[in-house]
């Protein structure tokens, strides 16, 4: 592989333009992210978050620019980028355990035809046992939890082994104890120097927890460390009439889709319920 | 009794029609699995459908009837396939249109023979008992193709059919795959032409497989038993209708269904009963 740790390989984002429909959903977005670094997205709904995620990944075409990973295109390369998707995606009353999810994550490394090894079945139990969820590995995915389902998608995007980790709104409709694991895990990734991208709602969590904060709204409002992104001029900029100033304090008016904001940002602990369709 | 469970097989006709009930019971039955999870139980009826006019054709130049399916299941599986990919219309619109005018095509082409009435008969509810020795060498064979690939390409198959997105990430090509299944499925319903026709082969399809579905938790062992399911239907129903004289592949999908049934009210954990306990135990 053309890559080492040491050669500070990164994910570029280059004047990055998707549109769906004819409408522009991300416009000329450009950011640079270190290698290991952990880089929380933030912005209002529709502010291309999941659009961004999606044209890394391959999924939407970009119209404009380019993304390079350790400089080149991302699909032309086995260094895989890895998707964790938000919960609404995926198709919970599918008949599959929690070992059949993981083991997908290898799927890539195998050709065609190829059934499974040894090795396989190790990094899945390890995944598994990575994120606590070893007991569950022969449990059906639509009787588990929320908090239990998000850390299955984890365990699979480890088992991909990636170097760029893309997580979509992993602390929506997950309780606080599932939210600290997840940050507890992001924390021992960091040790290991994969690039980890996390869009939230949670600017809280995303002021506290990350060291680069990147504040969308179809384009690129502000990129940097939080101190310097989380400004009243950049958060009015970003969220306009969503955004109340009151002395000293910004107040948010937005939530997650499907929901009504309450007039002020909030967590979201409750847990839809996944049964069969 | 066991006279009575030998009798009908001591003639040859009823041999084969054993047979062909048996592969068709279990390649609809595996396959079904996946038609069931990726939705696509409209698309496998319409399929079955479109194919009439080839059948048609076939009898009036007096070819092979499933030869002359098979061209026009895959012709159709191929036109439906692009289809949807263009977009223009939504998809179900598309099969709605293409099925109707396929089914109309076929029996306007009927029509046009003197013994119109028994022959679609025979090809939208099956004539089980005229499966010839030719018949069941093809039905055998293209039944083997499609068990053999679904098996091979199962880890491709299950990862498109539950998660496209990573199927894609990962570069396995999940709109091939989609092509592919429904190629496979086009065989299928060919296959199945003889024993339960154009009209019933959708139940066979969904029906076994809808019934593992409250079963089983893992897709092998859905398969597995869907098959087991399709296979003991198709038996059953060929009794039932030597003994009853009544059309055998109605009789093979009104017992799949009556076994629907059962599983529907008391499957473990997802049948209705289970289902009204637990919420007994969580109130």
């Amino acid at each position: 592989m053309a890559h080492d740790a040491t050669s500070g390989s990164y994910l570029a984002i280059d004047d990055a333009t998707v549109s769906y429909g004819g409408r522009p959903a991300l416009d000329a977005v450009t950011m640079h992210v270190p290698h290991g670094a952990q880089v929380a997205i933030v912005g209002p709904n529709g502010a291309g978050k999941s659009t961004l995620f999606k044209a890394l990944v391959g999924l939407l075409p970009l119209r404009g620019g380019r993304v390079l990973l350790h400089g080149r295109a991302p699909g032309s390369q086995a260094d895989p980028i890895a998707y964790v998707p938000q919960r609404e995606e995926i198709d919970w009353s599918f008949p599959v355990t929690v070992s059949d999810v993981v083991m997908m994550g290898r799927y890539g490394r195998l050709g065609w035809l190829r059934r499974p090894q040894a090795a396989d079945r190790e990094v899945v139990a390890r995944c598994l046992g990575e994120l606590g969820i070893a007991a569950l590995a022969g449990r059906a995915i639509g009787e588990l939890s929320g908090g239990q389902q998000q850390r299955v998608f984890l365990a699979r995007a480890l088992a991909q082994e990636p170097h760029v980790l893309l997580l979509d709104e992993p602390f929506t409709g997950v309780d606080v104890n599932a939210k600290e694991a997840i940050l507890v895990l992001l924390a021992r990734l960091r040790e290991r120097r994969i690039t980890i991208l996390v869009s939230t709602h949670d600017m809280q969590t995303a002021a506290d927890r990350f060291e680069l904060v990147a504040l969308l709204n179809g384009r690129l409002v502000a990129y940097g460390p939080p101190s310097e992104v989380f400004t009243a001029e950049h958060i009015g900029t970003a969220f306009g009439g969503q955004a109340l100033f009151l002395d000293g304090m910004v107040v948010i008016d937005q939530c997650c889709p499907g929901h009504v904001g309450d007039g002020e940002e909030h967590r979201h602990s409750h847990e839809p319920h996944a049964g069969p369709r | 009794m066991i006279a009575w469970l030998t009798d009908p097989f001591t003639l040859e006709f009823m041999q084969r029609a054993l047979a062909a009930s048996l592969i068709v019971g279990v390649v609809c039955s595996v396959i079904g699995c996946f038609v069931v999870l990726r939705a696509m139980a409209f698309l496998g009826d319409a399929l079955a459908h479109a194919i009439l006019p080839g059948v048609a054709i076939a009898y009036l130049l007096g070819a092979n009837l499933l030869v002359g399916a098979l061209v026009a299941a895959l012709v159709v599986a191929v036109g439906i396939g692009l289809f949807s990919r263009r977009g223009g219309v939504k998809e179900d619109t598309a099969i709605g249109i293409l099925f109707a005018a396929a089914l109309a095509l076929g029996v306007v082409l009927i029509s046009t023979v003197r013994s119109y009435a028994t022959d679609l008969t025979h090809i939208l509810f099956g004539n089980v008992l005229g499966v010839t020795a030719g018949d069941l060498w093809l039905t055998g064979l293209l039944g083997l193709a499609v068990l053999v690939t679904l098996l091979a390409l199962f880890k491709e198959f299950q990862l498109a059919s539950f998660d496209p997105v990573l199927a894609h990430m990962l570069g396995k090509r999940p709109e091939l795959l989609r092509f592919a299944m429904l190629i496979l499925l086009a065989l299928t319903i060919v296959v199945s032409l003889q024993t339960v026709g154009v009209g019933l082969v959708a139940a066979l399809l969904v029906t076994p497989a809808a019934t593992a579905y409250l079963l089983t938790r893992r897709l092998p062992t859905m398969m597995a038993v869907s098959a087991a399911i399709g296979a003991v239907s198709s038996v059953a129903g060929l009794y039932v209708s030597y003994y009853l004289d009544v059309a055998s592949g109605a009789a093979v999908v009104l017992i799949a269904t009556a076994a629907f049934l059962g599983a529907f009210v008391a499957a473990p954990g997802r049948g209705v009963l289970a289902r009204r306990a637990a919420a007994r135990r969580a109130a």
